[in-house]
């Protein structure tokens, strides 16, 4: 590169006391949740509180009593747990138990998006809802389908930093970065607890 | 970033590099004072454009039944020219002027995300050339090409296939979407840099009053943008994925959309208006000679004006017909917003009085702004009251309030921040007599433009109409305020004259000509890419008085 700021001393100056990955997560996530309440705002309007009635599929009758759903957001909040330890484990210098956790939590998160994905067939497939059949499809996939999107972004790059632990090029000095992914997992497993709530507990059980 | 570990600053300067190399330079850099420059130079170019769209609403309203512009330009025109104005200049030129200043304000050599910053400029820029590309690649209404029309609120049903069967709507989402995601990383970035990269002794209450704007404006960015984000999202899959969100023929609800667009509406009109507080709270104590008045209250007011702005969405949405309770909650709210401004307003009358006034160009366009925000503020709390609101929304009225705020703030709180700022990026001083002429020039022609619009709109014209009838009264008005336009286009002419002349032939500005005090004076003009070495060490709100008067500094009383 051409123009590059020379810098003098870097390496001598003082760290900063707040870590410049934590805080910009931590934004980033705040911004993402606006991003979601949108979605959920729109949800609650329609399906909750206007209970729009255009000749879509009845959503008391399409949640109640779906178990899947019940033991994927377990799966998932769990993997919350699971991440963690694969944190501290790397923070440790603990390589091996860091990859055991981290393919831990891989399998999880990688459950909860297989148990969407037969929801989806299933809804899609069988009953063949779209955005485009009910005022009930348009909220729910683009609620729901934002945050699977949201997963596979979180699931990519933890397999990528698998990879890279595989690759032998995940020293234990690195430990805060992958500290700063693992908030973004936490923050994808807490937006499932709104979603879910949103949709199958809400108008299923009230 | 990665960060290179240089144990020598004494990096040669290139022989003087060729056209193509120094253009590479400027695409490829990720120095936050070449990117501060670009955004606030694209931002320009945008004016310059939004500016003219302005002159061919005017041309056409000039005059009653004048039948130069057909209906469909006009609504290309007005929609073109909102849009342009607040996503493509007015949020450039601010964050640009924060990416510039905010490292170098609070001690540091480059904003915490360099790359993130470089991605969002470009981002930005090729959002905006996408929503101009409207204008030769969409198919509009007949299928002609054309910009989008359908206002810079873009309202459902407007907006849905049934009545826009063009794609130049998609351009305008597109456009947005894709510029919105630059201003969130800007957003993101500055506040992570005001938080993470203060140099040695900048606490949070030492910062300038410009950073602590830049700190709650990258906050409202992060709350704002991702709702319109959403909103856009949304409509697009509306557009063509056939989904319901916003058309009422679909059970979709239009109130929807205004409740998100809102919601990201009225943060955004902070956004546009807080980092102008910022610039004028530098100015004013600097030509004033006095330290800023009410320094805590200063930053107590904005944060508050911050957490208040989120909750008046809905006094653009009087006229709908909301429930009287929820129209009742939002006019108090407004009402109330009112009062941290006025604490900001007070403030800096208190650092004015009683101090040794210099009349420099930053000056006088920090002092318009002072008396035209408060016109526009004044008018906004009329608005807030429902009834009037009721009698007088959609018209001129509303338009002549939003420009006194916009422009009379914003716009003149940014020329008064180029004129300041402009030594420190160019190293060369903007003349002062073409800068007092634009000055003046503007200030005649801003007044004559838009003051009429409030009695036109009183009288019951309506905004966004492309022609009118004669013998109504609205005659004399709509010629003022066009006559006006020719003066301000007058105004804006001597203004690039002056950029233009001053950076070849301008005189040398030196470190520090206005004799200020807030660190970005303390290193070379122009900087050199890594700021400061070494990095500053701060004991008070004015380190660079320290400096100057070791007798008797600022720390021994703060």
């Amino acid at each position: 590169m051409a123009y590059r700021p020379a810098r003098p001393n870097l390496a001598s100056e003082e760290p900063q006391h707040l870590s410049r990955g934590k805080v910009g997560i931590s934004c980033l996530i705040i911004t993402e949740s606006f991003f979601f309440v949108c979605f959920i705002v729109a949800y609650l309007y329609y399906v909750v509180i206007l209970q729009v009635e255009d000749g879509g599929p009845d959503p008391v009758e399409l949640f109640r009593g779906d178990i899947m759903v019940y033991i994927a957001s377990v799966t998932l909040l769990s993997s919350s747990v699971t991440v963690v330890l694969a944190s501290r484990a790397l923070a440790r210098g603990a390589h091996d138990k860091f990859r055991s956790w981290l393919a831990i939590t891989l399998l999880l998160g990688g459950f909860f998006l297989f148990a969407t994905i037969l929801e989806w067939m299933h809804l899609i497939g069988d009953l063949g809802m779209w955005l485009d059949t009910s005022t009930l499809g348009t909220c729910f996939f683009s609620l729901v389908g934002f945050h699977a999107l949201h997963v596979v972004i979180g699931l990519t790059a933890l397999s990528l930093c698998l990879l890279i632990s595989f690759m032998g090029r995940l020293p234990e000095q690195q430990a805060e970065r992958f500290e700063v992914l693992s908030w973004y997992w936490h923050f994808v497993d807490v937006v499932w607890l709104f979603v879910f709530t949103t949709v199958y507990i809400l108008r299923v059980y009230t | 970033m990665t960060v290179l570990p240089r144990t020598s600053t004494a990096k040669p300067e290139p022989s003087r590099p060729g056209v193509l190399e120094r253009v590479h330079e400027w695409v490829v850099t990720i120095d936050h004072k070449r990117l501060g420059i670009l955004y606030i130079s694209a931002g320009i170019l945008f004016f310059l454009v939004g500016g003219i769209e302005a002159g061919v609403i005017r041309y056409q309203l000039a005059y009653a039944a004048n039948p130069t512009i057909d209906p469909v330009t006009f609504n290309q025109m007005f929609t073109m020219h909102g849009t342009t104005m607040v996503f493509l200049v007015g949020m450039p030129v601010l964050l640009g002027f924060g990416n510039y200043l905010t490292p170098l304000m609070i001690g540091t050599r480059d904003m915490a995300f360099p790359r993130l910053n470089a991605w969002g400029f470009w981002v930005f820029l090729f959002g905006g050339l996408l929503l101009y590309y409207s204008f030769i690649g969409s198919s509009g209404l007949y299928g002609a090409p054309g910009a989008p029309d359908v206002g810079w609120f873009a309202y459902s049903p407007l907006t849905t296939r049934a009545f826009n069967r063009g794609n130049n709507v998609d351009y305008w989402t597109l456009g947005i979407l894709v510029s919105g995601f630059g201003s969130m990383a800007t957003g993101i970035n500055l506040v992570v840099t005001i938080l993470c990269l203060r140099c040695k002794g900048m606490k949070l209450m030492r910062m300038p009053i410009m950073v602590w704007s830049m700190l709650v404006t990258g906050f409202l960015v992060m709350i704002a943008l991702p709702v319109l984000t959403a909103a856009q999202v949304m409509l697009l899959f509306d557009r063509f994925l056939g989904a319901h969100f916003f058309d009422p023929q679909l059970e979709g609800s239009v109130l929807l959309w205004q409740h998100l667009f809102w919601f990201f509406g009225h943060p955004e009109v902070y956004i546009l208006i807080i980092p102008a507080f910022g610039f004028i709270s530098e100015i004013i104590p600097v030509f004033s000679r006095k330290v800023i008045f009410g320094y805590t209250m200063m930053v107590v007011a904005l944060v508050w004006i911050a957490f208040q702005s989120m909750g008046v969405w809905a006094h653009h949405m009087f006229a709908v017909g909301l429930p009287p309770s929820l129209n009742a909650f939002f006019a108090a709210s407004t009402f109330l917003i009112a009062v941290p401004t006025g604490i900001k307003i007070f403030n800096w009358i208190g650092t004015i009085w009683g101090g040794r006034i210099i009349y420099k160009t930053p000056m006088l366009f920090a002092l318009g702004f002072v008396g035209m925000f408060v016109i526009g503020g004044l008018t906004g709390i009329m608005l807030a009251t429902v009834p009037f609101d009721w009698d007088v929304s959609d018209s001129y009225f509303v338009v002549g309030h939003f420009h006194y705020v916009l422009f009379g703030g914003t716009l003149f709180a940014i020329f008064g921040a180029i004129y300041y700022w402009f030594p420190k990026m160019s190293g060369k001083m903007l003349s002062e007599k073409l800068g007092k002429l634009h000055f003046w020039v503007l200030f005649i022609g801003f007044n004559l433009t838009f003051a009429p619009m409030h009695v036109s709109g009183m009288l019951g014209m309506p905004r966004r109409i492309y022609t009118y009838a004669p013998d109504r009264g609205l005659d004399i008005w709509n010629l003022l305020s066009s006559i006006g336009y020719g003066v301000q286009f007058i105004a804006i002419l001597i203004f690039v004259w002056n950029i233009l002349h001053s950076l070849r032939k301008g005189e040398d500005a030196g470190d520090d000509p206005w004799d200020a005090w807030t660190l970005e004076w303390a290193t070379t003009s122009p900087p050199k890419s890594w700021n400061f070495n070494p990095l500053p060490v701060v004991k008070s709100r004015r380190p660079l008085w320290d400096a100057k008067h070791p007798e008797d500094p600022d720390h021994e009383y703060e």
